[in-house]
């Protein structure tokens, strides 16, 4: 019985196919977006750009881990387990702009 | 529920989960170590894209990334990064992450109604996510070999040094991705694999779809911003 406990405590609903090609078209339309933002002299230039390229990869980011890796649907030690090393990562990161800008 | 009800369902969990060793946490233990793996990977890339950001705008001879410039032997140098050839291999790879969770599905409901014939084949996905891996390793192939013929190497300038250190780390993670899913293709092919294997193509596509996104932040960061 303690198997079939554990079977049901991490057994989730995955995504369909159709979810899966609805979240590759997303992801293509934001690259899409990544690049023609690029090639904007205007947009490139102003202070918008950088926050924007930045906005898009996090969605990006997040799709992928959310629905591809199953992140949204798997158990939450998991999930402790990528974001606790991710913001390590993050505020290391951030860190070491401060402390070597200029 | 009578004693051999019990028993009968018991032998039957046992059965379906007979390649499964679950922890005390009720978790799969391949499935954690994966998971703590990639937060570990999380790290490396987290302080090779912090070493690429610290030095970024302060080489001091060109080739530089996004600016063109002269020599002082008067050769001039165009910006080096070519975004129409990287744009293309960012959708190839991004793709490869759609291949893989659909192999993923075909090995989970294989037998099942609806993953039946070439589309519902893991073979086919996973021979598709491998070939779209090794056309993204085409493509960086092709980009370090026309950055060194337009003088930029790893000893050339700080942003030569990390950002070779940088990409050539991440293709070689998508390097080791392609060797796994073509043995989990040789697995399929001499004696397939179903559901009771879903756990190793799991593991797989996790480390796949985490190769996938490093790649979606050194597009963005490396490649994009100016």
């Amino acid at each position: 019985m303690s198997n079939d406990r554990a079977h049901a405590d991490h057994v989730h609903e995955h995504p369909t196919w159709k979810q899966y090609k609805w979240v590759a078209l997303w992801l293509f339309v934001i690259t899409v977006a990544e690049v023609w933002a690029y090639y904007i002299p205007a947009l490139v230039n102003s202070k918008a750009f950088v926050p924007s390229i930045l906005v898009m990869m996090v969605v990006k980011f997040a799709i992928v881990v959310m629905f591809y890796m199953h992140l949204k649907y798997d158990h939450a030690i998991f999930r402790k387990l990528f974001m606790g090393p991710l913001l390590i990562a993050g505020a290391t990161l951030v860190a070491f702009l401060f402390l070597f800008r200029g | 529920m009578t004693t051999a009800t019990a028993a009968t369902a018991a032998a039957g969990a046992h059965e379906a989960h007979e390649h499964t060793h679950y922890t005390a946490t009720g978790l799969d233990n391949k499935k954690v170590a994966i998971w703590a793996f990639i937060g570990s990977e999380c790290m490396l890339f987290g302080s090779l894209i912090s070493t690429y950001l610290i030095y970024k705008g302060r080489s001091v001879v060109g080739p530089f990334p996004h600016e063109a410039w002269t020599s002082p032997t008067g050769q001039v140098f165009k910006p080096i990064l070519d975004i129409p050839v990287t744009s293309a291999s960012t959708f190839v790879l991004l793709m490869s992450s759609l291949f893989m969770v659909l192999a993923l599905a075909a090995v989970e409901n294989k037998g099942k109604p609806g993953y039946e014939g070439t589309l519902g084949s893991s073979k086919f996905w996973l021979l598709a996510t491998a070939l779209a891996g090794a056309t993204f390793l085409g493509f960086q192939a092709y980009e370090f070999t026309s950055f060194v013929h337009e003088g930029l190497t790893i000893r050339t300038n700080l942003f030569g040094s990390s950002f070779f250190t940088l990409t050539g780390f991440h293709g070689a993670h998508v390097a080791v991705g392609v060797l796994w899913l073509m043995t989990l293709l040789f697995i399929d092919m001499k004696r397939g694999l179903g559901p009771k294997d879903a756990i190793l193509v799991d593991i797989c596509a996790l480390y796949w779809h985490f190769v996938d996104v490093v790649w979606i932040v050194i597009f963005a960061l490396v490649y994009l911003i100016k």
